[in-house]
């Protein structure tokens, strides 16, 4: 019995008990319903084993709107406990858990996955591809990433929820402070996604570089495409930083090295560091592709080509390099002495200037425009002011003699909510709303869709903004309740009126989902937003081959000439197209991958070594199997083409 | 319509005026240091709010200007390659704003890393501040006394605090006096702080440091000189000393409240040897003073 000990919560809650529960009737329901419609197959067929990037794509999507639920559910239960003076709702165990996973599940299991799934779904297509460079490799990255997920999920109702904040620095983390096996949980979670991660950012590198339709060269990429190809560019670079920093983590936790010990030569910083050197890259490897988004949509609203396509580039190159410049602005407060916090000072507000020219850029090119408020363009409009508030005050926290003010307050909680939210947030809801069509073949609703990017927009306003006076007024970050003579009390519950805003927003997306299944006309065509690149030339939603014929580029927005400047998109004629077959060994990689991540969690290690030889077994299997693919024969793609288009 | 306008204006009265009584804390400064840090802020904000506000003009000017219900029906929106001066604007602008701000930034910088300007003449009192879970040591090794939990200073004089931790990382933070910095294990951290007029100021541990954390305070009081003596005084006769066994049990993880001992654990239990890099130059200069003086 004794064995088992370990599995129990370490801090139970009669929350806690109600979501084991929860959790136990949703896997006995999802197993009854696919047993009973007789799916295991389907399942398995179509998504299990699928390379598909597009299907990959909608899985990502897919987990990323279950964990910004998830996430989202954390953020209200925090701000209902901070609503009030002396709350009681949550006590401090239970804050420091949720606030570490809200944290965590945000950025890593909900941002992450969100921008994979539209990188997935878009690059091919608006490159002219057929799939990524490695479609294996890439249903790989995503039952990775999708395994670290569920193993940071399950730590709550097993062993108990990581609880060092979602930057779980050492010494903190360290098992003389943070004795449960949370910690664990993180480390490896982050390990196993990260891993799926970096193999992404390779894939996408070799995908952008050598798969481009004849005739786009690098400056006739659309702008997505540009953001995708620099934001992995920066993961390749970041994500070693953070594999290692995880790997000493976790030594330090399960095989007692001293590398950020408080004692015997360990030294406490260090964590701290090598997690920003990997984190601060970490929001543009986020922020830029959403940037890419925003390119498109503002153009596409706009009815115009977007303004200074050189620049916009540029600006991004700069960015990526800036970013890894300027991660100790996360510490001014670490004692590095005036003359280091005048440096990354300096380098920190110089990423505003290229920032503030794509800024600059996208209200350029509004002008002389045909302005249209569709949803996504609407989301977009909403995102500039919001997200300028947040830039700026970006550059008030680089002022490091000032940030001795902001740091840790709830100033700085503001901030970053109010960059993250308007810049990744409204930017993946913008791009659910234009893309949709592309994935699923019907429209969401205009009208339910302008109306929730309001609410979500006012709610965003609403949460955030008190927060910057609540810091001002020293309010610490990470605090569980103050008392009422702090007078954090008004900022605290408008906070929360505003989380309500954002909870009755998602409902809403939610809401508009189901009436659009259940509604939505599905004879849209091929081009229901009049749009300019390359991936609206394909029919909706788009066969598995993506294009029927080799597509020919003559300018960054070859579809928009093709409709209106006569350019022959499609001059070759019908060829058979060899596409990747599918395959089981990434998911069963994967699950073996799970079970290696949560033997170590709990220092099993038998299973640990088993599973270590079973991972290794899987890599040699793969490497000594044959795979040529299969052909799709010029007869079945008519057939099919006929069947998607009607006429042709 | 106008009823939903004057419920707004009523709303954000009440909000004002719940709130305007009091002035922020951070833009409330007692303190030099703090002074500094809040102008800086108020100049910051300034600044970013010409720029939020240019942005919202351009933004407004284009939607209203260049909506397709305003446009004609066949209007076609000419392709626009992009133009260098606007780009030299977009970009020289921001620069001369960003090598304004990097100035004020830099010149702050070491008016907060060293003795505030002001006090310069004054000889500085030296306070060891070290946390444990989760608590504030506070060391006087000039007077020979420590407490717990509260911090007694003069005000009028410069305070050279010197952080460190028995523990996870911490950070020192007294808002109305100055902005806050780290206390770790393996390494002296100084902090430049005083108080130019007496009162009580909050201060707090603003790091994450687990379960504790949000009762990891302590009060300042700050007085006059005098009145500071006074106390160490009162002190050195009332205070039980302080033993290496009772210190022990003070850094066993919990909150104790405020006590006071003659005293301090810097005898038996010295603080890091290894010291950031502004406390070696200050500590190079005292040795080159006193060589000058021989």
């Amino acid at each position: 019995m004794d064995y088992f000990e370990r599995f129990a919560i370490p801090h139970p809650s009669p929350a806690i008990y109600a979501s084991m529960v929860a959790i136990g009737f949703t896997v006995i329901a999802l197993i009854f319903v696919l047993t009973y419609f007789k799916l295991w197959g389907y399942l398995w067929r179509e998504w299990l084993t699928t390379v598909d990037h597009k299907k990959i794509g909608i899985m990502y999507l897919i987990s990323a709107i279950v964990m910004l639920f998830r996430g989202g559910a954390d953020a209200i239960m925090m701000r209902a406990q901070m609503a009030v003076p002396n709350n009681t709702l949550l006590d401090a165990q239970h804050y420091n858990e949720i606030f570490t996973t809200h944290g965590t599940v945000m950025i890593i299991f909900m941002a992450m996955p969100f921008i994979m799934a539209f990188m997935n779904f878009i690059v091919p297509l608006q490159i002219g591809a057929r799939d990524v460079a490695f479609p294996r490799l890439n249903a790989l990255s995503f039952w990775l990433f999708f395994m670290g997920a569920m193993l940071l999920n399950i730590s709550f109702v097993i062993g108990g929820s990581p609880d060092a904040g979602w930057t779980n620095y050492f010494p903190l983390a360290d098992n003389e402070f943070s004795p449960s096996v949370g910690t664990n949980y993180y480390l490896f979670a982050l390990q196993i996604s990260g891993l799926g991660t970096l193999m992404t950012g390779i894939n996408m590198i070799v995908t952008i570089l050598r798969m481009r339709a004849p005739g786009m060269t690098l400056m006739k990429m659309p702008m997505f495409t540009w953001s995708a190809f620099i934001a992995n560019v920066i993961i390749v670079f970041a994500f070693p930083v953070l594999t290692v920093a995880l790997t000493m983590g976790t030594f330090d936790r399960l095989f007692a090295t001293k590398f950020f010990t408080t004692t015997d030569g360990g030294m406490d910083m260090l964590w701290a560091n090598f997690f920003w050197v990997w984190g601060h890259p970490e929001v543009y490897i986020l922020i830029l592709p959403a940037f890419g988004i925003y390119s498109e949509i503002i153009s596409t609203f706009s009815k115009r080509n977007l303004y200074g396509y050189k620049s916009m580039v540029g600006s991004m190159v700069i960015i990526s390099f800036l970013s890894f410049l300027v991660w100790t602005h996360h510490f001014f407060t670490m004692g590095q002495g005036a003359l280091t916090n005048s440096i990354f000072s300096i380098t920190t507000m110089a990423i505003a200037v290229p920032t503030g020219v794509k800024i600059f850029n996208w209200l350029f090119t509004l002008w002389k425009g045909n302005i249209e408020f569709t949803t996504p363009m609407l989301y977009s409009m909403l995102f500039i002011p919001t997200f300028t508030i947040g830039g700026v005050t970006g550059v008030m926290l680089g002022m490091s003699a000032a940030d001795y003010q902001y740091h840790n307050t709830m100033f700085l909680v503001a901030h970053f909510h109010m960059v993250i939210i308007p810049g990744v947030v409204f930017a993946m809801l913008a791009g659910l709303h234009y893309y949709w069509p592309k994935m699923f073949g019907f429209m969401l609703n205009e009208k339910i869709g302008k109306i929730t990017a309001w609410v979500i927009a006012i709610g965003t306003l609403l949460t955030f903004m008190p927060m910057f006076f609540s810091g001002l007024d020293g309010q610490a970050r990470r605090m569980y309740t103050y008392t009422e003579s702090t007078g954090f009390g008004i900022w605290n519950m408008i906070s929360f009126i505003g989380a309500i805003g954002f909870t009755i927003g998602f409902m809403l997306i939610v809401y508009n989902v189901y009436y659009s299944i259940r509604y939505s006309p599905r004879n849209i065509g091929m081009d229901p937003w009049d749009a300019r690149t390359l991936e609206w030339a394909t029919p909706n939603p788009v066969p598995f081959y993506n294009f029927a014929k080799q597509p020919h580029v003559n300018s960054v927005e070859t579809f928009w000439d093709s409709k209106n400047n006569g350019h022959e998109l499609f001059p070759e004629p019908y060829e058979d197209i060899h596409m990747p077959s599918n395959s089981g060994m990434p998911f069963i990689l994967a699950c073996i991958f799970f079970a290696w991540g949560f033997s170590f969690v709990f220092s099993m290690w038998i299973p640990a070594i088993l599973s270590t030889i079973g991972i290794f077994i899987c890599m040699a299997l793969r490497s000594l199997e044959k795979d040529p693919g299969y052909y799709v024969t010029v007869k079945e793609i008519k057939e099919t083409e006929k069947k998607l288009r009607g006429v042709q | 319509m106008k009823n939903r306008w004057i419920k707004l204006i009523g709303f954000f009265t009440i909000v004002t005026m719940l709130t305007g009584c009091d002035p922020l804390l951070v833009l409330d400064p007692k303190g030099p240091q703090a002074e500094v840090q809040a102008k800086d802020i108020m100049l910051s904000i300034g600044i970013m709010s010409f720029i939020v506000l240019i942005v919202f003009v351009i933004l407004a000017y284009m939607l209203f200007k260049y909506r397709a219900s305003k446009q004609s029906p066949d209007y076609k929106p000419p392709y626009i390659e992009g133009s260098t001066l606007v780009e030299v604007i977009c970009v020289g602008i921001p620069v001369l704003i960003v090598i304004y701000l990097s100035v004020v930034s830099v010149d702050s910088n070491y008016k907060v890393e060293s003795t505030p300007e002001k006090y310069e003449h004054e000889e500085p009192l030296i306070i060891y501040a070290a946390t444990s879970n989760w608590k504030w040591h506070f060391s006087y090794p000039e007077e020979n006394i420590e407490t717990v939990n509260y911090l007694y200073i003069p005000v009028e004089r410069p305070i050279e605090f010197k952080l460190y931790s028995y523990g996870p990382i911490t950070s020192f933070w007294i808002p109305q006096l100055g902005g806050q910095k780290y206390a770790m294990a393996d390494m002296l951290n100084t902090l430049h702080l005083a108080a130019d007029y007496p009162g009580e100021y909050m201060g707090r541990n603003a790091n994450f440091n687990g379960k504790g954390f949000t009762e990891n305070t302590f009060n300042v009081t700050a007085v006059h000189q005098d009145e500071y003596d006074e106390w160490v005084n009162d002190v050195k006769d009332t205070a039980e000393t302080l033993t290496e066994e009772k210190f022990d049990t003070l850094l066993e993880p919990g909150h104790v409240g405020q006590s006071t001992f003659n005293g301090t654990h810097l005898m038996f239990l010295p603080p890091p040897v290894h010291v950031g890099e502004e406390v070696e130059a200050a500590i190079s200069e005292d040795d080159e003073s006193q060589q000058n003086k021989n």
